[in-house]
């Protein structure tokens, strides 16, 4: 089995070596800056992955973009500043937090008028429902199946 | 030989399908028994053809058979015999394969044990059952054949993608499937309903077991992927807001919304037409994900145009299914309004809201899934839709839930006093304001939301317990008297308890593991220590090690705790090189209090200048077992509702007629 291995050890040599997701080498020093890039790093889409934010991705491009972030930290950015300098270079389509624009206002505000327009909904059936007086009576169907019950004398396990 | 028998059993179940697609409802709408009676063979003998062909691919995959085009691209001959085994549903065909062998399963189901169910309705039902089938059936004939051969077949087949090798994955898809595919059947009884035209508590009563199974399927399915997930993809995380997870993810909140305003159907005679449309979309919402994941949509517009038969004949089956079943809908269920009255206080009331929002925060996923989709299509605008945007939008969605969720079960049917609800919650309402002060007061750091969402799960822990408590009226009444009121209580009532409290369980590991988690990526070589959480985590060097079909270099780490050995990790980096890919495996050390998480990243040789060298990334991630936990509490619950007699298929008629006196707190 021994030129099996060879092989493959032959096969692995040539794989290509990608780049991690965080390397140690990118971590900044002063850890506040460090940890503002991280969290800079998680609403930014690695632009050549699926879905994924740079701060996992282990795509090339991902690490330029992280270092990239760290050095506009270091030069004294603000993050929303990294975060528009990054956006103003790769379009919309890197923030993984769609911007509030024309485009997006559907998006954004779907949920709130969904559950404004059920909430009218709910409201309604509630009035409507409530409207009527309820009380808590047995219909004659439901007195009659209690006097069967009753009459049969015994306790039904429910 | 073998692939031609399953190809042929599998044509032959598509005649079966049609046959049933027609005779029964035929014989449904003429009043001809014998003609509605042959869905139950029908349906069964489509499960024995459907399962005919299963068995000939699974064969196929185990003996390595390289003839069939399938094993060729999805298998390898040294892969281990269990992941032969799952390769039979790791591709495109043979997972849409296991989709109607799903699809037969329930649908022989209903035939056999639905003895209980009237002759129309189960044949109306069975009917619209084989409709679906004869789509799906057609569909793996007409584009996406799972036997086709191969010639000259290869020495060897290119393996399966090494991330889908891995046992939680590999029970991934049927869990998931079942899920699916169980809301198949409560479709099929919706739309028969709607064709009908009745809708009463005894059909929300056979609807109800159905539900429970798909749901507790998909429950699992999710649950599994995300443990995959988490220990698979190197990265710690349990969920992304992947569009895949989304698309399991809706029709189980849409699924979850059915189960309960089912229960208002079966027990109050209310919201029928509201139950029948959520059990339309939520099989629609499945369908969808089917469609999402199989037509390459996903990866981009452009993927899907490149190849679009495939693509398109789902689309088409999409449109027929949600479009007939709504079209049939808006003509029929303005005509089945009416049951019971309410007040704005009372059970119903709270299931409207839960409703409410369920679907609320169904419609918020599926908008962030399809929105860039649907954008790029239009105008070619590229966005992207990622967690920051799911975290801001369903989050305040969900909260507010599971605040309602710890009072909804107080509530009785029709009225309720709300007094007495608050008198029972006041003391829950001060521990819980009493825990969440505590545990500011210990842990300091962290996110107002984290402190306000620990406090929501505690709220709901503590008030679905007491509700549970009051019901067997524990420490009011002798120990005894209590214990013959547990048992005396429908199971389905514990279940509700235990899936409750599941939920709560699994937002502590929710909460606990994204706010309070820390983390450490560094350089190390043997010898290093690395400090985290408390734990002295040693760097002892890695060694190259061969598997099956795969060489690793495995890490050595020895944990320990102010000096005392804790435990001892191997995370593995794995290189598969017939596929030429590598894969992570974390090494995990699972507690109550936390998980200590460690996957070896890369060699450092490029960057670092000395030999040896290797980045390691160790996480400590607080509470994150209670995801787990919770997540079986909530499938076991629903087990227990499951199990419950008056629920259980084919129990008898008695059973249907005693609801009306069933107590009312249940």
């Amino acid at each position: 089995m021994n030129w099996k291995n060879l092989a493959a050890a032959a096969i692995l040599a040539t794989l290509p070596f990608a780049a991690g997701a965080v390397e140690p080498d990118e971590v900044l020093d002063d850890p506040v800056l460090e940890t503002r890039a991280r969290e800079i790093s998680k609403v930014l889409r690695c632009l050549v992955c699926r879905s994924e934010n740079i701060d996992n991705s282990n795509a090339g491009v991902a690490r330029d973009l992280r270092l990239l972030v760290r050095e506009r930290l270091t030069t004294g950015d603000t993050d929303e500043e990294v975060i528009e300098y990054i956006r103003a270079r790769f379009g919309d389509y890197v923030l993984l937090k769609p911007p509030f624009k024309p485009e997006t206002y559907v998006l954004w505000l779907a949920p709130a008028a969904l559950m404004l327009i059920g909430g009218i909904g709910v409201i309604a059936i509630l009035r409507k429902s409530g409207g009527t007086k309820v009380v808590n009576e047995l219909d004659d169907d439901e007195k009659r199946i209690v006097a069967e019950i009753l009459a049969s004398g015994k306790e039904e396990r429910v | 030989m073998i692939p031609e028998i399953g190809q042929f059993a599998l044509a032959l179940a598509l005649a079966a399908a049609l046959v049933q697609s027609i005779l029964p409802m035929l014989g449904a709408a003429r009043g001809n028994l014998l003609w509605m009676r042959s869905a139950r063979s029908s349906s069964i003998a489509q499960l024995f053809l459907i399962a005919i062909s299963f068995a000939a691919l699974m064969r196929s995959f185990v003996v390595s058979d390289f003839t069939v085009l399938n094993v060729v691209e999805n298998s390898n001959s040294l892969k281990p015999m269990l992941f032969k085994v799952a390769g039979t549903w790791g591709s495109h065909e043979g997972s849409l394969l296991l989709w109607v062998l799903i699809l037969a399963i329930f649908g022989a189901g209903v035939a056999l044990f639905g003895s209980n169910i009237p002759d129309a309705l189960k044949a109306r039902t069975l009917s619209v059952q084989a409709w679906i089938s004869t789509g799906f059936l057609s569909f793996l004939l007409l584009t996406s054949n799972p036997f086709a051969r191969v010639f000259p077949p290869p020495p060897d087949g290119n393996d399966l993608n090494p991330l889908l090798q891995d046992v939680g994955l590999a029970m991934h898809p049927p869990l998931l499937y079942f899920g699916y595919v169980g809301f198949s059947i409560v479709f099929s009884f919706a739309v028969a309903a709607l064709i009908e035209g009745r809708v009463d508590a005894a059909w929300a009563r056979w609807v109800r077991p159905w539900t429970l199974a798909a749901w507790m399927s998909l429950t699992a399915g999710i649950a599994l992927g995300s443990w995959w997930a988490y220990y698979e993809l190197g990265w710690g995380g349990w969920w992304f807001w992947d569009p895949v997870e989304n698309v399991s993810f809706m029709p189980w909140l849409l699924g979850t919304a059915l189960l309960h305003s089912a229960i208002v159907t079966e027990k109050r005679g209310a919201f029928k037409s509201w139950t029948i449309l959520l059990a339309i979309l939520t099989f629609s919402l499945s369908l969808l994900g089917t469609f999402i994941v199989r037509s390459g949509l996903l990866t981009s517009v452009h993927a899907f145009a490149v190849d679009p038969e495939r693509g398109l004949y789902i689309l088409g089956l999409l449109a027929i299914t949600i479009g007939g079943s709504l079209t049939l809908y808006a003509w029929r269920a303005p005509a089945m309004e009416g049951g019971g009255l309410f007040t704005p206080i009372s059970r119903e009331a709270g299931l409207l809201i839960n409703n409410l929002l369920l679907a609320t925060a169904t419609a918020t996923v599926l908008f962030g899934t399809l929105y860039p989709l649907v954008l790029e299509a239009v105008n070619g605008d590229k966005i992207s839709v990622g967690p920051p945007f799911f975290n801001a939008t369903f989050i305040p969605i969900m909260l507010p839930l599971v605040v309602v969720m710890g009072v909804g079960p107080f509530l009785s049917w029709k009225r309720t006093d709300l007094k007495g609800v608050f008198q029972r919650l006041r003391f829950i309402a001060v521990l819980t304001g009493l825990a969440g002060l505590a545990i500011w007061y210990v842990l300091r750091g962290g996110p107002v939301l984290a402190y306000l969402s620990v406090a929501i799960a505690i709220w709901l822990l503590l008030a679905t317990l007491r509700e549970w408590t009051v019901r067997i009226r524990l420490f009011d009444v002798p120990m005894s008297e209590s214990i013959r009121r547990a048992r005396n209580l429908p199971r389905a009532s514990h279940g509700m308890t235990m899936a409750h409290a599941g939920l709560a369980i699994a937002m502590f590991g929710f909460v606990g593991s994204s706010a309070w988690k820390s983390e450490e990526i560094v350089f190390v070589q043997p010898g290093s220590v690395i400090e985290i959480a408390g734990f002295d985590v040693r760097f002892d060097g890695v060694e190259r090690v061969r598997g099956p079909n795969y060489f690793a270099d495995r890490g050595t780490l020895t944990v320990s705790w102010e000096g005392e050995l804790v435990t001892t990790l191997y995370p593995e980096r794995r290189s598969y090189p017939v596929v030429q890919s590598r894969t992570t495996e974390s090494a995990i050390r699972s507690t109550l209090a936390g998980d200590l998480y460690a996957s070896l990243a890369e060699p450092a040789s490029e960057t670092a200048s000395d030999q040896g060298a290797w980045t390691l990334r160790i996480l400590y991630e607080p509470l994150l077992f209670f995801i787990w936990l919770g997540s079986i509490m909530m499938i076991f619950g629903g087990g227990l509702s499951l199990s419950d007699r008056r629920l259980r298929v084919g129990a008898p008629r008695r059973a249907i007629k005693s609801k009306i006196v069933a107590t009312p707190a249940e």
